[in-house]
């Protein structure tokens, strides 16, 4: 019945320097130094400084960029240090009421795509669907004064598709799209 | 629903269904103490392990020494883990200054990473420094996962063989987190980070965003944090969101890897079963019942996510996307119900959508996979064990059924085995519904509610159904992180492990001693469709209709509100 012990004891602190020390210390050598940019957190560089990562969403308001999904991280949206959904349950009234808002903000004639009035899982979602991107198409083209056609031209070729055309789904990276509408036409401040 | 959707979900299942046969031929190559290819490299190491653990700890033990070590074993890991998250303040690799846990969040913490339920009451990036996620969260994520496939094994051996004896815990423990966990472990942790999961010893980088904003965005080493947690079924994060992070999954391809390994190794386990007792159709047939049973829940999740939630459709929502609240975009509804259902039928309780979010019956199906018993395919080890407790049961209905004494696999199912059984599967719905009863009316439980209404009741159910269930997964709007929650949780954690799988190992003790007895024509076979039919049924009954009035409750009440309209 006590036997035991002594191997628990042992064995655990054994497996703790193997799959707790070496075995993290070890990934991380490896990965610093095989893949440094996506060990690192896939940060974009602009202008030689760190802008974002392509990954992770950040919160955009300024109308001449696209806006990422509502999120729910506390304190401020797109808190990349926290992240956190929002949890309400489907019935939940204060959920029908920030979505109902949200519909409104967004011009609120005909329904609006899913994905632009409700918060993501994660709260840093980086991408919309190319629905709710279109959707933004006309605002971004007068904030910038450029045609409208233009701005849909650059949403069509920054959409990707599905991993080998099968697996997830059609998306736009928003960080991407605005880093491409800047590159284009700079954003007039 | 799409075709495309349902293509997604057949191929990784089938990706699942091809690593079945080689991954269990492996894995009983490993357990049956034979030589390997990676032996050159791991046997001294093994040899150096069991040599530390003292002389004779390598001897063949029967079924109570057995279950003393793997008690002993986790009593080590937790006190080892509770320590740790305690005296996290003074330990070094604490970028962030994070001070020790309060003693209730430890106690849950560290049970709920020692019995492989890896629920979190924590929210990672904000709580804990990365020398507890590395030396204490990652070593559990291992040493419970090896602890379960090592009770399969012994269960295993309870059928294979006539000795009295089961193997030895510390040599199945060391050999599976060495030869099997480890190994692979290495292998999806640098797929991961290729993928775009960070490995690193920092904990945040500052960026400036296009607006002029300082964005902190946490990193730190999660790819080998989450290789484990897949592979392990573990399920806990290193963030808050879990796989919803796009850190811990950035990819539809991160996300296909994540579901390949969770679910392979339980998979394969029920192969390397058949493969062990010398009836290899008996391993397919285990794995049809889970596949028959998962896939089932997978449907039922896609059709209510992809329908939608009609109080959002009122207020303006295109209905086309489907129920968006609480999901990514690039995981869409398909991947999002593959990962619920997957993530729920095991034992994993990682999450790449947030269950809370889901429509009541898409939510309802996530809670009922843990309640019919965490064995579709369940946590690795703790699901197989779990399914030869429901075989039992099946055979044991089939005999009363026929009026002969029930076999399986040609031991002999008595009176012993079958209360001892009971036992164990009685376990689940006293727990679970215990705690939910308490729970649901006294201000303790029901102060922690998110959203009113049914689904307040869910959140508790769904949390106690998790916590006994050894599964991990939440629906989070209920604030679990009180003296009530981490202590009675904690609890649930507990008896939900050990409570069980005592029982199961004396069933294996009971078994290991009784004559292997050649099938003769009054035996009922157990390998093929008839039987696979039965299990799916007791299974269905035994976990299904304990719950029903509970669930009626819930999720149900829930989903008829939702469509008269009514919100709370």
């Amino acid at each position: 019945m006590l036997s035991p012990i002594r191997p628990a004891i042992l064995l655990t602190l054994a497996f703790t320097l193997i799959c707790g020390i070496a075995y993290p210390l070890a990934i991380t050598g490896i990965g610093q130094a095989a893949l440094p940019a996506t060990a690192n957190g896939s940060p974009i560089l602009r202008d030689g400084k760190i802008i974002g990562s392509s990954l992770v969403g950040q919160a955009v308001t300024l109308p001449g960029y696209f806006w990422p999904r509502p999120s729910a991280t506390a304190t401020t949206p797109y808190n990349a240090a926290a992240s956190g959904g929002a949890n309400y349950g489907p019935t939940d009234a204060r959920l029908i009421a920030r979505v109902r808002e949200a519909v409104t903000s967004n011009g609120g004639a005909g329904t609006v795509p899913a994905d632009a009035v409700t918060t993501s899982a994660s709260g840093l979602d980086p991408h919309i669907s190319p629905e709710t991107a279109q959707l933004q198409v006309a605002r971004v083209a007068e904030a910038r004064g450029t045609p409208p056609a233009e701005i849909a031209r650059l949403v069509a070729d920054m959409t990707e598709g599905p991993w080998l055309g099968i697996f997830g789904e059609p998306r736009v990276n928003v960080l991407a799209l605005n880093l491409a509408l800047d590159a284009k036409t700079p954003l007039a401040r | 629903m799409t075709l495309s959707g349902w293509l997604q979900i057949f191929i990784l299942l089938i990706i699942v269904l091809l690593l079945a046969k080689p991954l269990g031929l492996y894995m009983a190559r490993v357990f049956s103490g034979e030589r390997t290819w990676l032996d050159p490299v791991l046997g001294p190491l093994e040899r150096g392990l069991l040599a530390l653990a003292g002389p004779g700890a390598g001897r063949e033990q029967g079924w109570l020494a057995y279950a003393w070590s793997v008690l002993w074993f986790a009593v080590s890991g937790f006190l080892a883990l509770y320590a740790l998250l305690r005296l996290q303040g003074l330990l070094p690799l604490n970028p962030q200054g994070f001070a020790g846990l309060a003693p209730d969040l430890a106690f849950n913490t560290a049970v709920s990473f020692v019995t492989n339920t890896n629920w979190q009451n924590y929210a990672g990036e904000t709580t804990l420094s990365h020398f507890s996620q590395m030396a204490g969260l990652t070593v559990q994520n291992f040493l419970s996962a090896a602890t379960g496939m090592a009770v399969a094994m012994a269960v295993t051996r309870a059928f294979s063989g006539s000795s009295g004896v089961v193997g030895n815990f510390w040599v199945d423990m060391t050999r599976a987190t060495l030869y099997i966990l480890m190994p692979l472990a290495i292998l999806v942790a640098l797929a991961f980070i290729a993928m775009g999961v960070p490995q690193t010893l920092e904990a945040s980088f500052a960026a400036t965003t296009l607006e002029g904003v300082q964005q902190t965005i946490a990193t730190g080493p999660v790819a080998s944090q989450e290789a484990i947690k897949q592979l392990g079924t573990n399920g806990g994060g290193f963030f808050n969101v879990n796989a919803a992070h796009p850190f811990e999954n950035p990819t539809a391809f991160s996300n296909a890897l994540n579901i390949v390994a969770m679910l392979s190794v339980s998979l394969a386990l029920m192969y390397s079963f058949g493969q062990m007792v010398g009836n290899r159709r008996q391993g397919w047939a285990l794995i049809a019942v889970t596949l028959v049973l998962l896939c089932a829940g997978i449907g039922a999740i896609y059709w209510a996510e992809t329908a939608g939630n009609p109080l959002l459709h009122a207020v303006g929502v295109d209905a086309a996307q489907g129920n968006m609240e609480g999901k990514e975009v690039r995981f869409g509804q398909a991947m999002s119900a593959l990962y619920a259902a997957v993530t729920t039928g095991l034992s994993n309780g990682g999450v790449n959508a947030m269950h809370a979010a889901l429509t009541p019956l898409g939510g309802l199906v996530p809670m009922l996979l843990i309640q019919l018993g965490e064995v579709l395919p369940g946590g690795v080890g703790s699901g197989l064990y779990g399914m030869i407790v429901f075989a039992i049961l099946a055979v044991f209905v089939a005999g009363l059924m026929v009026g002969r004494t029930p076999e399986l696999l040609g031991k002999k199912i008595e009176a012993r085995e079958m209360k001892l059984a009971m036992l164990a599967i009685l376990i689940l719905p006293l727990t679970i519904l215990g705690f939910t009863a308490i729970s649901a009316v006294m201000p303790l439980g029901t102060g922690s509610i998110l959203s009113p209404g049914p689904h307040g009741l869910s959140e508790i159910l769904y949390a106690y159904s998790s916590a006994a269930g050894n599964n991990g997964s939440a629906f989070a709007g209920l604030s679990g992180n009180t003296p009530w929650y981490n202590t009675t949780l904690g609890m649930a954690m507990l008896i939900g492990r050990f409570a069980y799988l005592v029982p199961v190992l004396a069933i294996a003790g009971s078994l290991a001693s009784k004559p292997r007895i050649p099938p003769s024509s009054g035996t009922f076979p157990t390998d093929r469709p008839l039987f696979v039919g039965l299990l799916i049924g007791i299974i269905l009954i035994m976990g299904g209709l304990q719950f029903f009035p509970a669930l009626a409750l819930g999720p149900l009440a829930e989903h008829f509100a939702m469509i008269s309209g009514q919100s709370f």
